[in-house]
Order: C-alpha cells, then sequence, then structure tokens
C-alpha cells in the first residue's frame, strides 16, 4: 500500500505549543509535582514524557521522574500477529505505588494500546490515580477509554494513518495525515 | 527481525540475526523476573508440554516458570510417569499429546534427533531442551546472553570449552552458535574425550588446561558424563581432575576479567574447585537465571504470533 501525504496538522511550533500547555494543565490538575510521575508508552510516548518533563521542571524547578512502558506483551492481538513483535524492554525507574501517573502517548485511537499499558501498569504496583495524556486524539474508540490531556483533536478517517514524527526518532517535529493512493 | 520458524531445534540452523533476536528479547525479558508480580498474559491461553525423557532439574524447571511466568498452562511429562514406561513409543506418546491441542512441546530425549523426528510429526511447535550428544541450543543461548551481558558484546572475544567435549551436546551447541557470533573457541580435554575431526567446526584443539586457559575471555567447564561412558575414557577421576580439574592455582594463570562457566551441575572437585564455582568469576548463577530468560524469549517468539501454516 503507497500512502500520500493528505495533510500537515502540526509543525514544530505547534507541537511545542501543545506540549507546553499539556504541562501546565498537569501541574494545574495535580497542584504540583509532588508524587508526580510521568510513564511514557514506547517509542514517542517515551520521548514525548521527557519532553513534557523538561517543561515541568522549566516551570516548577522540580525533576519528574520518567518511565517507559513497553506494552507489548499486554496486547490483546499477541496471537493474530503473523510473528511475534519486537519486544523492547520496560524500564521504570521509581516505585509506581501511591502516585499520580500520567501516561504519555502519541496517538490514541481505539484505546487498546491504553488498555495494555493499564495493565502493564497495574502488575508494577498500585498508583494512586493514573491519568492520560496524548499529542493527538484521533478518535474511532473501541473501548470505553478518555485522554485528560490532548494536544490536539484530530477527526479522521478510519482508512486515513495519522503519523507523528519527532526529531529524536525522525529528525522533525510535525504531524501529518496520510491515506491510502488510488 | 523476528523469529520466522515453528520450532526450535538446533543452534547451527539459526541465522546470527536470529540469535540476535532471541537475546535481545530475553534481556528485554529479564525486567520481570526483578518485579514483584512476576506474570505478564502474553501467553494466556496457551498450553507447553514440557516432555522430559531423561532426568532433568534446571532445564524442566526453568522452561516451566518461563512458560508460567507469561501465563502459558504448562503441563509436565516425565519419563518415569508417563506411558514409555509401558513400552510406548515416542511417536504414539506424541501424537496423543498433540490431540490434547498443546501449542508447543518441549522436548528432552536421550536419543539425538528425537525433536526432529517430532518437528516434523506434529503441527505445534516443538523446542529441543537437549537431544542425546546432538544439541541443547537453548543452553548456547542462555550462555551466549550471560556472556554477552558481562563483556557487552559477543564478537571477536576468545572461548575455551573444557573437559567432556565427546558426550556434550552443550559443547556442540555452543561451538556453533559462539562461532555463528563471530567468537574463537579452543576445546581442550583428555583425547580420548574430544572427538576426532572436531576441528570442521572451526574450532582449536588443545590437551593442556594451563596452556588453553592462559589468554581467553571465557573458560566453560563441562561435567564429566560418566552415564554415557561406555568404555574407560579416563585413568581415574583422580587423575582427571589433577589434569583438568580448575582449581585455585591453574585459575591463577588466567586473565583477571575471565568468566568461568558451567553448564550444571557441576562435579564438585572434580571439573571444578568448590572454591573456583563459588569464587569472584564465576556466572555460573547467572546462567541458571538467564536461563529463564531466554526460554521466555523462545516461547514468546514461537508462539506470540500466528502458528505457522503447516
Amino acid at each position: 500500500m503507497t500512502l500520500r501525504e493528505k495533510a500537515q496538522v502540526l509543525d514544530e511550533p505547534g507541537i511545542d505549543r501543545a506540549l507546553t500547555r499539556i504541562a501546565h494543565e498537569i501541574l494545574e490538575r495535580a497542584g504540583g509535582t509532588d508524587g508526580l510521575a510521568l510513564v511514557g508508552i514506547r517509542t514517542r510516548g517515551v520521548s514525548l514524557a521527557r519532553r513534557i518533563a523538561e517543561r515541568l521542571q522549566t516551570i516548577e524547578g522540580t525533576k519528574v521522574p520518567v518511565g517507559a512502558l513497553d506494552i507489548t506483551l499486554y496486547r490483546d492481538d499477541l496471537g493474530l500477529k503473523a510473528e511475534a513483535p519486537v519486544l523492547r524492554a520496560t524500564e521504570i525507574p521509581f516505585a509506581v505505588g501511591g502516585r499520580t501517573i500520567v501516561l504519555v502517548d502519541d496517538v490514541l485511537y481505539t484505546g487498546r494500546t491504553i488498555r495494555a499499558a493499564l495493565d502493564a501498569i497495574m502488575d508494577l504496583g498500585r498508583p494512586r490515580l493514573i491519568q492520560l495524556a496524548v499529542l493527538i486524539d484521533r478518535g474511532h474508540r473501541e473501548l470505553p477509554i478518555r485522554p485528560d490531556y490532548v494536544g490536539k483533536n484530530l477527526p479522521t478517517a478510519r482508512r486515513e494513518i495519522v503519523q507523528v514524527r519527532l526529531r529524536e526518532h525522525d529528525g522533525q517535529d510535525r504531524v501529518v495525515i496520510q491515506e491510502p493512493e488510488g | 527481525m523476528g523469529l520466522k520458524r515453528k520450532d526450535l531445534l538446533e543452534i547451527r540452523s539459526l541465522e546470527p540475526a536470529e540469535i540476535q533476536t532471541i537475546l535481545d528479547t530475553a534481556a528485554s525479558m529479564k525486567e520481570i523476573a526483578s518485579r514483584e508480580i512476576k506474570k505478564v498474559p502474553a501467553l494466556r491461553g496457551k498450553t507447553v508440554v514440557n516432555l522430559f525423557l531423561e532426568p532433568s532439574t534446571r532445564t524442566r524447571t526453568s522452561f516451566e516458570i518461563a512458560g508460567k511466568w507469561l501465563s502459558a498452562d504448562v503441563i509436565n511429562v516425565s519419563g518415569s510417569s508417563s506411558s514409555v514406561v509401558k513400552g510406548e513409543t515416542l511417536m504414539d506418546t506424541a501424537k496423543n499429546i498433540e490431540a490434547m491441542s498443546p501449542d508447543c512441546v518441549v522436548i528432552r530425549h536421550s536419543a539425538s534427533g528425537a525433536p526432529h523426528m517430532l518437528a516434523r510429526a506434529l503441527k505445534c511447535s516443538i523446542i529441543n531442551a537437549g537431544d542425546g550428544m546432538h544439541e541443547h541450543p537453548t543452553q548456547a543461548l542462555l550462555d551466549l546472553l550471560t556472556i554477552r551481558e558481562k563483556r557487552g558484546h559477543l564478537e571477536g572475544l576468545s572461548v575455551a570449552i573444557v573437559g567432556d567435549i565427546a558426550h556434550s551436546r552443550v559443547a556442540r551447541s555452543n561451538i556453533a552458535g559462539m562461532r555463528k557470533m563471530g567468537m574463537s573457541v579452543t576445546v581442550a580435554g583428555p583425547p580420548t574425550l574430544i572427538p576426532p575431526g572436531i576441528e570442521e567446526l572451526g574450532v582449536k584443539v588443545a590437551y593442556r588446561l594451563e596452556d588453553t586457559i592462559r589468554d581467553v575471555d571465557v573458560i566453560m567447564m563441562l561435567r564429566l558424563q560418566q552415564e554415557r561412558m561406555t568404555a574407560n575414557y579416563i585413568p581415574s577421576l583422580r587423575e582427571y581432575s589433577r589434569l583438568y580439574g580448575l582449581s585455585l592455582e591453574k585459575l591463577a594463570g588466567a586473565r583477571d576479567d575471565v568468566l568461568i562457566m558451567h553448564p550444571g551441575p557441576v562435579n564438585r572437585g572434580i571439573e571444578m574447585a568448590p572454591e573456583v564455582a563459588d569464587g569472584p568469576y564465576s556466572v555460573i548463577l547467572e546462567q541458571v537465571a538467564n536461563g529463564v530468560a531466554v526460554r521466555m524469549a523462545l516461547l514468546y517468539l514461537l508462539l506470540g504470533g500466528k502458528p505457522a501454516e503447516a
């Protein structure tokens, strides 16, 4: 399937502004950084979580711990894939028990990734509260999951693909919608 | 790249990239062992049968823990408790087990090639947990993982495999794996226990332990497999131990950062002095811990996707 770029949704300053706003919203809701931790979902969620943590440090002057979560072992479609997806390590360098955890991902779509992430987090301990921050919410939920912080709501058709490109992985910061050609 | 195969039967048919994938996946699996709740749902609803027709504690337990931590249902069948003692053939036992729809059969058998026979006959995945004197691929993979963890890489490292090479499936699998990963291997032992023509596997042969261990990164001691010896291969255990046992004195000639490995169980005082087995260079217990991670990786990689079309 060849894909064609249909539109650019966010450019670099747009992503920056969205992440700064999310950082402020997190602080406002949490009333500070006490007991707060960010957990990014691999791969791009981790980079976004790190960027939000940098902003929290700029605003509040305190360091918020960041973890990386690999949800592969918790996916509900494992047996449907032709071969086992590549497994990367989960690295949560703090105890999740009693904390406010903000899960961070790039795109929220069906909600199945978040369901898997919730299970994975719960296996590591009992957080006080889990919230969800995403850069793009493109709709089409298959599970009752709702984000707490959204960079941009983006109504899409199912056949379209939302691609978040980040400089850490792709050398550039932009969000584009792609659609199959023809 | 993933594993595009139904079974894991031997190291010699694995591509280096496949070995890399298995080791990387195993390294990621290690995190689960450090958790309070050591269980992930990856293989929920899958059934693994451990068919161990030859004695084993370590490997069987390791596969059992690996399966259970991935949420698979694990059933153990041992030689003494199976219908094999009533005269049932391996093929009949396997066909009967397959009728119960397992997703994987892990087999240990005293006959070389038994796992290959099952792999041809059964639709489910087969993992070789040691077949006769042929191969013990999961042991070689856990050894590679342990070395890579300690040294950060495999390529360019040198290894001495010492002892009963002739009867050792561990040696055969390790030689194949280590050569594929760019390591150099020297085997050492009494001439009676070194199979003729082993140089064709790309290894050097030595007969004096002291010379062999001087400059290597890893010393892998093997168990003297007296149960497999049908003739007198060594004059006496005492003499073997004096010439080929790893003592503190002999170890003094080795490198300061050498790793000492043993696939277990150790015959203390024969192939290795107790103070060496428990000493600072020994990574024997790390090998055991890595065994679980490697077996989790294999179960995940073989069963995590849709079963291959038969």
